[in-house]
């Protein structure tokens, strides 16, 4: 009797596990199933070759052009400057903190570098347009500093506590016995950070990364406030620029229910997904080819 | 007769208050297999890890007295550790092959001493084959260390130190993590080092000490109570310390 109740509680418990892990992966086909139907609906209005191929985005207009191009290079251009500025520096920093930085220096570092990830992004926006912005248009002697540039300095601040703190976790996690193996080689302390104990931590690093890649790929309320919206296809960092997110914030709200443009807004959401969802299903591919080389 | 290639004379070392080696003083003889027996915490792996100034990396590590590798006193500001390292070589007491392949274990150390590239390939090929791993390895250079078995990963740490060509090479009780017959393969390999090699190792096994040593030092808590011939030791220890201990009476 007393076996069969465990036994049946055994079964109960694995039942609720499963469930709560399917759960997330209902979750995640949901919104990409409701995004795609809704998407559907656009691309019978729109040819996806003009979708993907035609450079205005201009839903408002008589002729209304529904061209991904501008939004996808804002996006990207964004994102790149971000990821330029927050991994060097993101990375540099989780080592620091993790093998040179001295005991007490780390215990004000460390929270101090958390509490970045806190501050709201209406506060960083706030911050691109009456500090960073105005900084730019002076540096380069431009008019207006709403550009790409203002845009990536901003997401690389926000993305920097997520590639800091996992950095530093993959760091870390690096057994002590490889930085002793290789200074026991005579290696000094720069040659075994480069050489063993980053490349060591890649799987995490590139985890790092890719979560930062995210966060910044996502980011919306920042970007819409400091990156001077103009649905144009950018020359360079110092245009103004519009991504995918800040289009689908700024629109949402304006778009008559469920006409093309209002589709449209669904159509770019299916292509931000797919972006992010590449990129993760990269970073796992690589940290996965990289993990063989570990015990 | 006996030519001394590592000394340590009048060392002491502390972490913090706590002193851990009381007033040392060794000599090592060149191209001996020299044992550091003693029971757990007594200070061996400590007073081992002085030799190629491992204990660098913790803050509050001090030391007092000189140790010398032939004239060179190796805690002399001007004395380079990485120059230093690259002459007294470690193998550890777990395996710590890097997370690279078979082949980049060997070249990374090489790599780092400036050897040229067209003299490595050949450089680790010789030192695979000292350490008794060609024949198992030589078809799959490229594959991850991590991929060995437990006695490969050790001869291949091994390997790692050997390839250098130090003068010194320190093991801290490298065969606690292995089974008997990767321990004899190591213990045949260190018995054939010793004619290039001076040889100092920590072990916890009386009869490996026994079956691998020309000299044996016992150390309890923190002091040198014997060092002679690793007969003597073991046949006619002069202290009933000794007696007892590599008679197994405490441990």
């Amino acid at each position: 009797m007393n076996i069969k109740k465990r036994e049946s509680t055994d079964w109960l418990l694995k039942q609720v596990f499963k469930a709560a892990g399917l759960v997330t992966i209902g979750l995640l086909a949901g919104i990409f199933l409701m995004l795609l139907y809704n998407s559907i609906a656009f691309f019978a209005d729109v040819k996806p070759v003009d979708f993907f191929t035609g450079s205005q985005w201009d839903p408002e207009s008589s002729t209304s052009k529904y061209g991904i191009a501008p939004l996808l290079v804002s996006t990207g251009l964004v994102t790149l400057g971000a990821m330029v500025i927050a991994i060097p520096l993101g990375i540099f920093t989780a080592a620091f903190l993790s093998e040179l930085a001295h005991p007490k220096l780390k215990t004000i570092l460390k929270p101090v570098i958390e509490m970045l990830a806190a501050i709201p992004s209406v506060a960083i926006g706030f911050l691109g347009i009456v500090l960073v912005g105005p900084g730019i248009a002076k540096i380069f002697g431009i008019q207006n500093g709403l550009n790409a540039l203002n845009g990536s300095v901003l997401l690389a601040v926000m993305a920097l506590p997520t590639v800091i703190t996992i950095s530093e976790d993959a760091i870390n996690a690096v057994p002590h016995s490889h930085r002793e193996a290789s200074l026991a080689l005579g290696a000094n302390k720069w040659e075994t950070l480069f050489k063993v104990t980053l490349p060591a931590s890649l799987p995490g690093l590139i985890a790092a990364v890719m979560l930062g890649l995210g966060r910044a790929l996502g980011e919306t309320m920042t970007v819409l406030m400091a990156t001077g919206n103009a649905a144009v296809l950018p020359k360079g960092f110092l245009d103004a620029v519009r991504t995918i997110t800040a289009t689908i914030a700024i629109e949402m709200g304006e778009v008559p229910y469920q006409t093309t443009h209002y589709f449209a807004l669904f159509a770019i959401a299916v292509v931000l997904f797919l972006i992010t969802l590449a990129i993760n299903l990269l970073g796992e591919y690589f940290a996965n080819r990289l993990r063989k080389f570990h015990a | 007769m006996n030519e001394i290639k590592l000394s340590a004379h009048n060392f002491n070392m502390y972490f913090g208050k706590k002193q851990i080696l009381k007033n040392i003083n060794i000599d090592f003889p060149k191209n001996q297999v020299t044992s550091l027996i003693g029971p757990s915490g007594c200070g061996k792996s400590t007073l081992l890890r002085s030799f190629n100034r491992m204990h660098d990396l913790s803050p509050d590590a001090r030391i007092e007295g000189d140790i010398k590798l032939d004239t060179l006193n190796i805690y002399d500001k001007k004395t380079s550790v990485t120059e230093l390292r690259k002459r007294i070589g470690m193998v550890f007491q777990k395996p710590n092959p890097l997370p690279k392949s078979i082949y980049e274990n060997l070249s990374y150390a090489l790599n780092i001493h400036s050897f040229s590239k067209t003299e490595i390939p050949g450089l680790i090929e010789k030192a695979l084959k000292e350490s008794y791993l060609w024949e198992e390895v030589k078809d799959e250079l490229k594959k991850p260390a991590v991929k060995l078995s437990g006695g490969q990963q050790q001869r291949l740490c091994i390997a790692r130190t050997v390839v250098l060509r130090p003068e010194v090479i320190l093991m801290d009780e490298p065969c606690s993590a292995l089974d008997p017959i990767s321990t004899n393969k190591i213990e045949a390999l260190i018995m054939s080092l010793k004619k290039d090699y001076t040889i100092v190792i920590v072990t916890h096994n009386m009869q490996q000490a026994q079956r691998i040593s020309d000299k044996v030092a016992f150390m309890y808590l923190g002091e040198l109570v014997e060092f002679d011939t690793c007969e003597n030791v073991f046949k006619k220890p002069q202290k009933e310390l000794t007696k007892n201990y590599v008679n197994g009476h405490f441990g």
